[in-house]
């Protein structure tokens, strides 16, 4: 396979911004302002990540009832501040550097206990005519949380497609891992054993609540969310909503993820937000709302335990963390 | 008389150092000042974050520096560089405090109880205030008043707790990170050079040496 490699300068006609993005840039900027305004203590960096953007597509979508009716977190935050730890460790790094990443075009293995293994384009996988948004709260296992309106496909509407076997208890998920396109897989250290792998079992995994995102704002994903397709389990820590997805594995035996690896004791394969049970280094108890300075409660399953409580009827969720 | 002789130093060094070695203290009270105001700052989207990793950052710097001023000395064979080292151990002490107080109020709202049960049940800010207990006395002392109560014998012994506290504070900063992170390591490896470079049995290290 030939392998090019792509300097900073070689742009391509699909990079190119679209005009009429062009032409409304200092709209964006203006909104923004706007944005940064009505949170006070967010930082004005707009201009900044306009510029190491490609540009995204508007997408078609249904709107939906999944709606908390909260403040949505601004554009820039969703976009600036990220944890995608292969484009680096820092907060800025994924914006700053997941340019790299190249999401089109995109397909995903799919094997394991399933009637049509195989590989799939994005486009197949994906109904791209049958998009709606769902604004979910996301929380991150460092104790900060959004507000996101996500774009995309209930996840079961994929799976429904590919056809799991009975046998299939758990799905497993992993993570692109390409050293020229994410610069912290080049790390002397390595942060973490990848590919990033994540899992849910089978019934988690068909909730209704899941999702398979494609985009957010009314936008295809930006690189740095997990372009072009992520999970989003909302009622989970942010950990778990794998980003920029190239296999999908179904398995009888629960699939041993990254952080699982890397901290047994602090990461569990669950990792439902969960206000008493703390994280052994800190308490879960309450979170930031970015853009916000006080702290709130953190809710049960993340406000979310209506839909799914009854996952975990019978189980200790001291135990299973 | 030389650009840098003990006297300028004296003079016009440590003044300018002071002020240089406040200037991300002033950056901090700055941004702090135009986020409540609602303008553009540098504190980004996760401000008590940011203060919190800022100050610790800058309190394990002077402390570095703080023990890079005797093997420099010895180094260069000159006092000049240990005419810094009180105001450069004390000011990392003065950001363990800007450290502390961005935790406690921006992080805890000065919800004592839950700092209790940080300090007992959380390692790494176990770590980290074990740290600043240790380096208050050393702080307290630092006076010329102190060295002579104390004699300087036992004065450099309570001062060696310094030899401690350094990799405390990396410990805790390592600890506090996800995952294998590099950054805390490079601290860690400046900390160990620092130490090899006090060795005595380097050429800058042995004792001044007998006349025949």
């Amino acid at each position: 396979m030939l392998i090019k490699k792509r300097e900073s300068w070689h742009l391509s006609e699909n990079e190119v911004t679209d005009e009429a993005a062009y032409l409304s840039r200092r709209n964006f900027i203006r909104s923004a302002g706007a944005a940064i305004g009505a949170s006070s203590i967010v930082g004005a960096t707009g201009a900044l990540q306009a510029a190491s953007e490609r540009s995204l597509l508007p997408l078609q979508y249904a709107k939906t009832a999944f709606d908390p009716g909260e403040t949505l977190t601004p554009y820039e935050a969703v976009t600036q501040y990220n944890n995608y730890y292969e484009f680096g460790t820092g907060k800025g790094d994924p914006a700053e550097h997941a340019w790299r990443l190249e999401p089109k075009p995109w397909s995903v293995t799919v094997e394991g206990l399933v009637d049509k293994p195989g590989t799939y384009a994005f486009e197949d996988l994906v109904d791209m005519k049958n998009l709606e948004e769902r604004i979910y709260r996301l929380r991150c296992v460092e104790a900060w949380s959004m507000v996101i309106p996500w774009i995309g496909v209930p996840l079961s509407s994929i799976l429904r497609k590919l056809g799991p076997k009975p046998e299939a208890k758990y799905v497993a998920f992993e993570t692109l891992a390409d050293r020229n396109q994410m610069r912290g897989l080049r790390s002397f250290f390595k942060v973490l054993d990848w590919p990033y792998v994540e899992g849910l079992r089978m019934d988690e995994a068909m909730n209704d609540l899941t999702f398979m995102a494609v985009g957010l704002y009314g936008k295809e994903l930006p690189n740095q969310n997990g372009a072009p397709l992520r999970l989003v389990v909302p009622w989970k820590y942010g950990f778990k909503s794998i980003k920029s997805i190239v296999n999908i594995r179904f398995t009888d035996t629960m699939p041993k993820t990254s952080w699982g690896r890397s901290a047994p004791s602090e990461y569990g394969f669950y990792s439902n937000v969960n206000p008493n049970v703390d994280h052994p280094r800190w308490s879960q108890r309450s979170e930031r709302r970015i853009g916000e300075f006080g702290k709130r409660q953190t809710l049960m399953f993340n406000g979310y335990e209506e839909q799914v409580a009854h996952l975990y009827k019978d189980m200790d969720l001291k135990r299973n963390y | 008389m030389p650009l840098l002789s003990v006297q300028n130093l004296r003079r016009y060094g440590k003044p300018l150092v002071f002020a240089a070695s406040l200037i991300p203290f002033l950056w901090l009270v700055h941004e702090w000042w135009q986020a409540f105001a609602g303008l553009p700052n540098g504190l980004g989207f996760n401000p008590n974050e940011t203060s919190n990793r800022f100050s610790g950052d800058w309190a394990l710097r002077f402390l570095l520096v703080s023990l890079a001023l005797t093997p420099l000395s010895r180094i260069l064979k000159s006092p000049k560089p240990i005419l810094f080292r009180r105001m450069t151990g004390l000011f990392a002490y003065f950001y363990v405090w800007v450290h502390l107080v961005s935790y406690l109020w921006l992080d805890l709202m000065f919800d004592w109880p839950t700092l209790w049960a940080d300090i007992l049940k959380r390692i790494y800010i176990t770590v980290g205030m074990t740290a600043f207990v240790l380096l208050t006395p050393l702080a307290i002392t630092s006076t010329k008043g102190w060295i002579k109560r104390m004699g300087a014998k036992r004065w450099q012994k309570l001062h060696k707790a310094v030899y401690v506290i350094a990799p405390l504070a990396v410990i805790h900063f390592f600890m506090m990170r996800k995952g294998f992170q590099t950054e805390p390591l490079v601290y860690g490896a400046i900390f160990v050079l620092l130490m090899i470079l006090r060795l005595k049995a380097l050429p800058w290290g042995a004792r001044k040496k007998k006349r025949a």
